[in-house]
């Protein structure tokens, strides 16, 4: 007999969690716009209840739409499965609460979007989950900031606004070492650019609302568990270790070698926190997953050439892409991502907030709003935006500068988006 | 429940229910390279339904200490030893791939320890692959990709294992992965040297099903026929479209043969 192949990331992408509708024969995935599933019998509505048997009873909790985009990013990622959450933020939530609470402790990168930065700085503050921040390249500090009551280190796999790729290698190794799991938030690489699972990561999260689904009209967030950390032998997780009042005593670890994280996070935070996602949206996600390869390999071909041409402009003081010599992840970035670092990069315009105001304003097809992945190119000026409250000082200690512009790149002609930028590149040097 | 067999411990699921020898008895046995969370969904069930369930890790697997075994029969009398110290007279046998060599083995010289018995995605001669044997020996992630792909018929599963939202290939590479370094090359070579399948089969004497999957490509259904011809009386059910790891690919089919299976009646 041959050597069996796996399906590859094209197909997965078409086929994988959905098949062709067994009663109507629909080949696309249907959505399932029920709140909730009849039961066949009341032993069949226990057993639901009970997880003796499988399958849909609330679509807080699941729903077949959903499933199919959960166990289709699942299949993209290497995972054992996925939970499909109202947003990326949602997502990053659920992996924190499934497994730490009041006196536990992160630690994470210091570049990290800034909704995350916020739910870990402040807001989960309240709630008596602290976080240690540290530069992500410093891998001594990762191993420093680890304390008895850790639970989870946490990166970017290409970070914010740096573009700082995360040695994802290296940091799982200090994890696990420590006994301890490695989330990542894989938003702007997909698992067309990098499977975190195959480097050590043990958990994975996405705004699906970027590239996953690509075109901008829903928000959604996946979390994946790659069902490769024991938490069993690592001791410090009682919460999938040993029977949990709040669903039937149920040791989730026993159950499932391998999916106690997923089980529990479906069974206690889906539940409890609700932050699901509608089939819709699920449907939505799911179109743009049908063409992720090959969006994502439009993407990072647009991405080099603007990186070449805007190295070329005078008006350009510096670009921060990690394929290019002078980004200080060069070597690790050729080494972890060689299909490319993704289509978002900031850049820095010479002169002041007003020249970076003045090349916004100019330009026509690249769109200004506070978004990325989205298949129509994307621009903002995070010192009058985002930032705009900070003072200079302030910005540079977030490496953002008066001048810098971060852009996403879409799925438009590049010649297009080169004389879009040509434009803006002129207005912003006439102030 | 951890318990003490032939001098060490090893471990069974209980279906999320203490277990009550009282009750009657179903033990799962896994396939090679797997531990009892191959029988999740069908279990548990069973343990909220009046049974007793032991659904074991084999000796150096999942939970329970090594080394694993080395020959099919040597775990039918592990099996036997297991009822013992949990104090089971007789118990059903469910057993899956290699797991259900072991249960044949036990129940042809254990008649009086075995009152039913379920034998899914089996074959006998269990024949492994040349190519496959070597890379169980010398390449692990090979052989776990290789027994992966043709251990599933589909890449969509309704209602999927052990839930909506899980990746059933997935989640099965991740089983095997868990497994200790050179366990797998063990289970593979057992089941490839167990020479007496048909022989056993020729003693059974409780009431037997083989549960197949039409498109199973480890154990095709056609290769059970020789021991769904031997064993008396055996039942034998298809179930269409599933491959060999019947337990996940096809969850409520299994389990719902099952209940069926264990409830007819007893006329031996």
């Amino acid at each position: 007999m041959a050597a069996p192949r796996n399906l590859q990331l094209d197909t997965l992408s078409l086929h994988a969690g959905q098949r062709p509708d067994p009663v109507t024969g629909a080949r696309a995935t249907p959505i399932y716009f029920t709140t909730s599933f009849v039961f066949r019998d009341s032993d069949h509505a226990a057993a639901l209840f009970n997880m003796e048997r499988a399958g849909h009873v609330y679509s807080r909790i699941s729903n077949p739409t959903n499933a199919v985009l959960e166990e289709r990013i699942a299949a993209l990622e290497g995972g054992v499965g996925a939970i499909a959450t109202a947003s990326g933020q949602a997502a990053l939530h659920l992996a924190i609460a499934t497994i730490a609470g009041a006196g536990s402790h992160i630690v994470a990168s210091r570049a990290l979007y800034g909704g995350s930065h916020n739910l870990l700085s402040y807001t989960l503050t309240r709630f008596g989950i602290e976080t240690t921040f540290v530069n992500p390249r410093d891998l001594d500090a990762w191993r420093k900031a680890i304390r008895p009551n850790t639970k989870l280190l946490f990166g970017e796999t290409l970070g914010n606004p740096g573009l700082d790729v995360l040695d994802i290698a290296s940091v799982a190794a200090i994890a696990h070492d420590a006994k301890l799991p490695l989330l990542v938030d894989s938003t702007f690489t997909t698992p067309y650019l990098l499977k975190p699972f195959d480097h050590g990561a043990d958990l994975l999260f996405h705004s699906a609302t970027k590239f996953l689904g690509g075109h901008g009209v829903a928000i959604g967030g996946v979390l994946v568990d790659g069902g490769t950390f024991d938490w069993e032998a690592s001791g410090k997780f009682p919460e999938l270790t040993e029977p949990y009042g709040g669903f039937h005593g149920m040791d989730f670890q026993e159950e499932s070698t391998v999916a106690a994280f997923l089980l529990r996070a479906r069974r206690e935070g889906l539940r409890d926190f609700g932050a699901c996602m509608s089939p819709a949206t699920a449907f939505q996600l799911l179109q743009g997953v049908e063409t992720l390869g090959l969006r994502m390999q439009r993407h990072v071909e647009n991405t080099r050439k603007i990186v070449e041409f805007l190295g070329k402009q005078t008006a350009v003081e510096s670009i921060g892409y990690p394929e290019l010599p002078s980004h200080p992840d060069y070597a690790l970035a050729t080494k972890l991502l060689p299909h490319g670092c993704g289509a978002v990069f900031s850049f820095n315009l010479k002169g002041d907030r007003a020249a970076g105001r003045r090349f916004i304003e100019a330009l026509n097809i690249f769109s200004h709003l506070a978004n990325v992945g989205d298949a129509k190119s994307l621009v903002i000026h995070p010192a009058s935006t985002t930032h705009f409250r900070m003072s200079d000082e302030a910005l540079a200690q977030a490496s953002i500068g008066p001048g810098t512009i971060r852009l996403s790149i879409g799925l438009e002609d590049p010649a297009d988006l080169m004389e879009d930028l040509a434009r803006g590149l002129s207005a912003a040097q006439k102030g | 429940m951890k318990l003490n067999v032939a001098n060490r411990e090893a471990y069974a699921y209980t279906g999320g229910k203490n277990f009550d020898p009282k009750l009657p008895t179903i033990a799962f046995i896994h396939g090679g390279e797997q531990d009892h969370s191959a029988w999740g969904l069908q279990s548990r069930y069973l343990a909220h339904h009046g049974y007793g369930v032991l659904a074991v890790d084999l000796p150096g697997h999942g939970r329970s200490d090594g080394p694993a075994l080395t020959q099919v029969e040597d775990m039918a009398d592990w099996i036997v030893a297991l009822l013992d110290t949990a104090s089971v007279k007789s118990a059903a046998l469910v057993g899956h791939s290699m797991g259900s060599l072991a249960a044949l083995d036990c129940a042809a010289r254990y008649p009086n320890r075995v009152n039913r018995l379920a034998l899914l995605g089996t074959a006998f001669p269990m024949r492994v692959s040349t190519e496959l044997l070597d890379a169980t020996e010398k390449n692990e992630p090979a052989a776990h990709d290789m027994v992966n792909i043709w251990s599933h018929a589909a890449y969509a599963h309704y209602p999927s294992a052990p839930g909506p939202g899980f990746w059933v290939p997935g989640t099965n590479l991740r089983v095997m992965q868990r497994q200790k370094p050179g366990v797998m090359h063990t289970d593979f070579v057992a089941c490839n040297n167990y020479k007496t399948g048909l022989e056993r089969a020729a003693q059974i004497r409780c009431p037997t099903l083989l549960l197949l999957g039409s498109r199973d490509s480890m154990t095709p259904a056609r290769a059970a026929q020789d021991l769904a011809k031997t064993i008396s009386g055996a039942t034998v059910i298809t179930i269409n479209g599933s491959g060999h790891n019947l337990m996940a690919e096809k969850p409520d089919d299994v389990l719902d043969t099952l209940v069926a299976f264990l409830r007819t009646e007893n006329k031996r």
